[in-house]
Formats: structure tokens, sequence, C-alpha cells
């Protein structure tokens, strides 16, 4: 029997924001198909216009609830480099500390809470509390440490307080880095753990070949700034990221779409590690490889698996940077800031992908222009053709509605979209 | 969910049906839910969670209390509060843009929402109308302040609306909760703050961690704007600063317009 179904789904559930599916098959023949982001705007672009330098990445962190700290780290790199402030190596170290604690928060709060009930035929994560506690403890543990981590560094998990142009308002004391530090070392065998119970779970294989957006790491794991590269040879300065996003209009998103060399790109866990699998520590290629996750993979249900894997670099990472942090003296915490007229760029790899803020200032550090653009924006055309396709190969497999739809609301959460940020 | 039966005071209490809903926000306040884990399931098995879309697939129209993130910025958000509140006994207004409007009412300070759509979209045509507050469009029975909402406050609120207690909140600024943890004051340290006129409760958050206050929940009972405003002429900071923050998240509103009028460069 030829596929006949009209699915539709409203706001689609654990997914953070609000986007629809829709997908109609008549007859074997896939008749329409989308991604709609329905998201109300808020308009953060406009909102920074005639505000000093300051207010920046104490608002733009509010673009997102999950990777607020990215978002004020994106910020701050992009008023220090318009101001031409470089940061001293101690912020640096405990930046990246911080960025790698939200990776670990978001990763496993996506992978535990919002993917893993679909692997189980769970509608969320609470029938495990009485049926898998041990997992749901596991998952509890990694994501208090990450969110532990965040509050002696950045002050607060959410909406960071201690980050700020030019440094941080104060600094850790050594002894709660230590206890984070031995906290990191208990976290891997949990990693471990969290390998085994995915690998009980039957990912979908479905291809469509796609372009991947990165930053490009140098001698490692890209994080925060650098140059800009995607999977089918484009490379272009961190300045230039509008070469890379191209972003425009369609009239069915109030989030903008993206492309480059294809009619739709992707950013992500699986975009950085396709376009920088060589650079992550050996014990996280090792678990892509218990997988067979090597680059470049165009299945983009694999990029809970890079998830995974990213959690394992980046605690291990992590350990190592706070050796070295524990291992010096604090220098101060903060550099002074002169602002001066120009126009910065900040990309950071936040959990979801590749985020640029940019700001143009006047010379009293003023913000004249600002954009910003978001990994999930970047994603929404690549989730729309996904759709498309995934309708067109489950018709020719004959599959039934409930598992195209089924399949449909995995591939969205896949993405681990941030809708309310896609349209900040 | 199941549970064991809760008692308080030998007496057994009913578990609420409760239901969690966003408008137009970042979901922060919601995740700050999901972020303290080691109370969570102790939490949850406070309530009966009905609708959680964030977090969960099922999806009910039977609740009592209806937890509302985000604030207004269109036509049909309006319309869909308005559902939610027919169906609430309760309706609690969660975190900064709920209560005021948040972040979001700065594009109100413009006046111009033309040239605000412009900014961001060019020529494309796109809908929003003024940020408003949960309270613009509905009776609101509770708010909970702060951005973000602070996990601790909303277990004591919860707690106290499951039990019926009263729930109360400082009248104070926060500026006597950071005297009493004993932070140096922000403004020795060179830095402004709205700690002297901002209603306490989140135990001078962000103070603790040397960042001033930014006001982000509301004005404390009384707050004398013109005294600081002094204060802050004291240390060298301007009325654009003092405005910066007066505006951020709309609880100062009536201030920000008395500022406006006579601020000085």
């Amino acid at each position: 029997m030829k596929v006949s179904c009209n699915i539709k789904v409203n706001h689609l559930s654990r997914v953070e924001g609000h986007g629809n599916i829709r997908i109609r098959i008549k007859n074997g023949v896939v008749e329409e198909a989308g991604w709609d982001v329905v998201e109300t705007p808020r308009f953060f672009e406009a909102i920074l216009v005639g505000k000093l330098w300051e207010n920046a990445p104490y608002l733009c962190g509010r673009i997102c609830g999950i990777c607020s700290i990215g978002h004020t780290l994106a910020s701050i790199r992009a008023v220090e480099n318009a101001f031409g402030l470089v940061p001293d190596r101690q912020t640096e170290s405990l930046r990246l500390l911080l960025k790698h604690m939200e990776t670990l928060q978001s990763h496993i709060l996506h992978l535990y809470f919002l993917a893993a009930p679909d692997f189980l035929q769970l509608g969320s994560v609470l029938p495990l509390i009485a049926t898998h506690p041990e997992v749901v403890q596991r998952a509890a543990r990694l994501k208090l440490l990450a969110n532990d981590a965040c509050d002696i560094i950045g002050g607060r998990r959410l909406h960071p307080t201690r980050t700020v142009v030019g440094g941080f308002t104060m600094l850790p004391e050594k002894s709660q880095l230590a206890l984070i530090k031995a906290r990191l070392e208990a976290a891997l065998p949990d990693l471990v753990k969290t390998a085994e119970l995915f690998h009980t779970f039957a990912l979908p294989d479905f291809v469509r070949e796609t372009e991947f957006v990165s930053l490009k790491g140098k001698d490692h794991y890209p994080f925060i700034g650098g140059d800009l590269v995607s999977s089918d040879g484009v490379i272009r300065a961190e300045d230039e990221y509008r070469q890379m996003t191209n972003e425009y209009m369609v009239d069915h998103s109030t989030s903008k779409w993206s492309r480059l060399s294809r009619q739709s790109l992707a950013a992500g866990a699986l975009a950085r590690l396709n376009n920088n699998f060589a650079l992550l520590h050996p014990k996280a290629r090792e678990i892509a490889a218990s997988f067979s996750l090597q680059p470049v993979n165009h299945n983009p249900f694999m990029n809970n698996i890079a998830q995974l894997v990213e959690c394992v670099h980046v605690v291990i990472d992590s350990i190592a940077i706070t050796s070295e942090l524990l291992a010096g003296k604090w220098q101060e915490p903060r550099q002074p800031v002169v602002p001066q007229a120009g126009r910065g760029v900040g990309a950071v790899e936040v959990p979801r992908g590749i985020l640029y803020h940019a700001y143009e200032f006047d010379p009293a550090g003023r913000i004249t222009r600002a954009d910003c653009v978001i990994p999930t924006s970047q994603n929404n055309a690549n989730i729309h053709y996904d759709i498309i396709e995934l309708a067109r190969q489950s018709a020719a497999q004959q599959k039934t509605d409930s598992e195209i739809q089924r399949l449909a609301e995995m591939l969205v959460r896949a993405y681990d979209p941030c809708i309310s940020c896609s349209v900040h | 969910m199941t549970a064991k039966e809760r008692t308080y005071l030998g007496v057994p209490v009913k578990k609420p049906r409760a239901a969690f809903f966003e408008f137009t926000s970042c979901e922060g306040c919601q995740l700050q839910l999901l972020n303290n884990e080691a109370s969570l399931v102790d939490f949850l098995s406070l309530l009966t969670i009905v609708n959680f879309r964030e977090a969960m697939t099922e999806q009910s129209d039977e609740y009592d209390i209806a937890f509302i993130e985000g604030s207004i910025t269109r036509d049909d958000e309006a319309e869909q509060l308005k559902i939610i509140r027919s169906r609430a006994q309760t309706l609690v207004a969660m975190g900064s843009c709920a209560c005021f409007g948040g972040v979001n009412q700065l594009k109100n300070r413009f006046n111009d929402l033309a040239w605000v759509k412009e900014q961001v979209y060019g020529s494309q045509a796109i809908d929003t109308r003024e940020v408003l507050p949960l309270s613009a469009i509905v009776p609101v029975d509770l708010e909970i302040y702060g951005c973000p909402i602070k996990k601790e406050e909303v277990e004591k609120v919860v707690t106290n609306l499951v039990l019926g207690k009263s729930i109360d909140y400082p009248r104070y600024p926060v500026c006597m909760e950071c005297k009493a943890n004993h932070n140096v004051c922000l403004f020795d340290l060179g830095q402004p703050c709205l700690g002297p006129i901002t209603r306490a409760g989140c135990d001078a958050w962000c103070p603790a961690n040397r960042l001033g206050c930014w006001g982000c929940r509301g004005p404390a009972e009384k707050p004398n704007v013109g005294q600081l405003r002094q204060i802050m002429h004291e240390h060298g900071f301007t009325d654009e600063q003092l405005l910066d923050r007066l505006e951020c998240f709309g609880g100062f509103a009536q201030y920000v317009t008395e500022l406006k009028r006579t601020a000085k460069g």
C-alpha cells in the first residue's frame, strides 16, 4: 500500500522554543513537508542600539536560557575585539573552562532529558525516576557537576554574574576548583555508562548530504574564536562571518535562514566533530569509533553521539585546565577597558553550534549597530530540507503515519534546537 | 508520576495539577526548575505536572496552577494567556519578563515599532507589538521575581501554595541582604549598583559575585531613587548609567520616565 498521511505537529515538545512540523504524503508522493518556526521575536539587535558597551554581555546573555554563558562570552569577545583588548592567559583558561561546563550541562540535558525518552518510547524522563533511578541519578550528577562549576567560575549557572569585558569580577577559591577537579575525574565513568546506554538505542539510519560549518581548530578542538571553516572547503576569518552565514528570510519562519555553498548548512556538535576530528582527545575519538562515527558523517541523528563524544572531550580538557590553574598563582581577575570607535566580531562554539555576535561602536563606546547569528537559525534550513528528505525516504519505505511522525520529531530533536535563541 | 502521599502536621496535602507555559522569553526560568538537581525529584513530587512542553510530550488542559514565563508581544499570545487564565485557579507570573516585560520591553523605549522591525528584519513583514507583562492582559495571582528566578525561592513559594500558606516578600531592599552577607559594597569597588532600591529576596545574588545590582526584581517599598541618583553622581557615574539599569527589566518604569525628564549627560 502506498503511504498517505497528513502530519501536523504544533509546538513540538522537548525542544527549546516553538516550532511546527508538517508532512503531507499522498499515494507515496510527498506533496508538502517542512519546518516552521513560529516563535515571537524579541529584537535584541534593536534593543542594543544606543546602549553603552557594558550593557552588551549582560543583556545578550539573556538571549538564551540554556546557553547564556556562550552568548555572554561571544558578546564579550565582540566588545574586546572592537576595543583591541586581548584577554590574558588566566582569563582565557577560566573562560574556556566555563564554556566546557556549559557544553557538558547542555549536552547532558539534551541527551538524557530531551532525546533519550524517544528511544525508550516515553514522553519524558519522568517515568524513569521510578523505573531506572540510577539513570536519572547519573544524569543529575553530571548536570549538577557542570552547573556547580559554572556557579563557582561564572557566578551563576544561568545568566552569569562574574563574566565581564576585561575578565572576571572575581575568581573562584582554589579549594572550590580542586573539588570540581575531583568531581570531573569521577565523571568519566559516568560518561562511559552514558555511552553504554546510547549503545542500546537504535539510531535511525538516515543520510542527507550537507555542508558543515564550525570554527577551525589549530592546535586544539575549537571553542572560542579563530578562523571559520566548512566541510565543503570554505575558510574565512572570524570577522568575515557574514560570508559564512548569508542570512535571508522565508515567509513561514520568524527565524532567519542561512546557506553557504549548498541550499542549507549545519552547525553543532556533529559539524565541529566533522571539521576537527583529529583534534579531539584520543579517549573521545575512541567513543566516537565505538559508534562508527567518523568524518564526514552526514546522518543528523549522529549529532546525539557527537554531543556525547564532546562531553568526554570537555571533561578531560577541563581536568587539564583545572590542574594548570591550581598549579599557578592567581593574577588580577580583570583588565581595565578603554572604549573606542570600531567594529568587533566574536565567534564562539556554543552547544548547538557556531554563534556570532558583532557590534559597531561610536567613540564613547555606544553601540550603533548589532548583529547576532545564532546556531539554530543557521540550522533551520537544514532541518527543513531534512524533513522533506525524511518524508520522501519514509514514503518509499512505506512507513506508518505514527512512525513517520516519531522519526520527524526525533530528527528535529537531534539538532537540539534552541528556537527562542534563533528568533532573538 | 506516582509518589507517596505527602502530609503536613499529620494532615494529607493535596497535589495540585500544575502546568508550565512560556511566552516571549529565553525559557531560562523554566530551565531553572530543572537546574536544581539535588532537590528536583522532591520538588516534582509536590505537584502533578500535566504540562511542561520543554521537558515532556504529554499535555492536558486540566490544571489548578499555571506557571507562566515570558512577556506578551503578539496578539495570539494574549489570546492564549486568556484561555490559560480561564482554566487555572491560580496564575503565577514567573520571572522578570512575565512580571514586568523584562529585557524584551527595552524595545518599547524607542516608541517606534517600524524602526525596531526594520533594524532586525529589513523590509520583511513581521508581527510584533509593544511588550506587555502578563498583568496588563489578565489578573495575576502571584509574581515570582528575578532574571532568572531563584530556584530556592520558587520551591518556597510552591510549598506555601500547596500548603495554603500566605506568601510574603521582603519589602526592604537588596542592600540589606548584601550587608547581612558582609559583602564589600559595590560602590567601594567602583561599580554602580541598584541594591539600595531593589526588592530583596535574592540574597544579593549579583552583588555577592561583585556585580552591581541591575534591579531585575523591581522596586523595594518606597525606593529612594533620588538619593541613589545622588550616590551614583558622587561615585562618578552618569544618569545614563543609572538609566541603563533602571530601564533594563521594566520594574522601575515609573521612575524611568521621571529620570529621563531630568537626566543630565
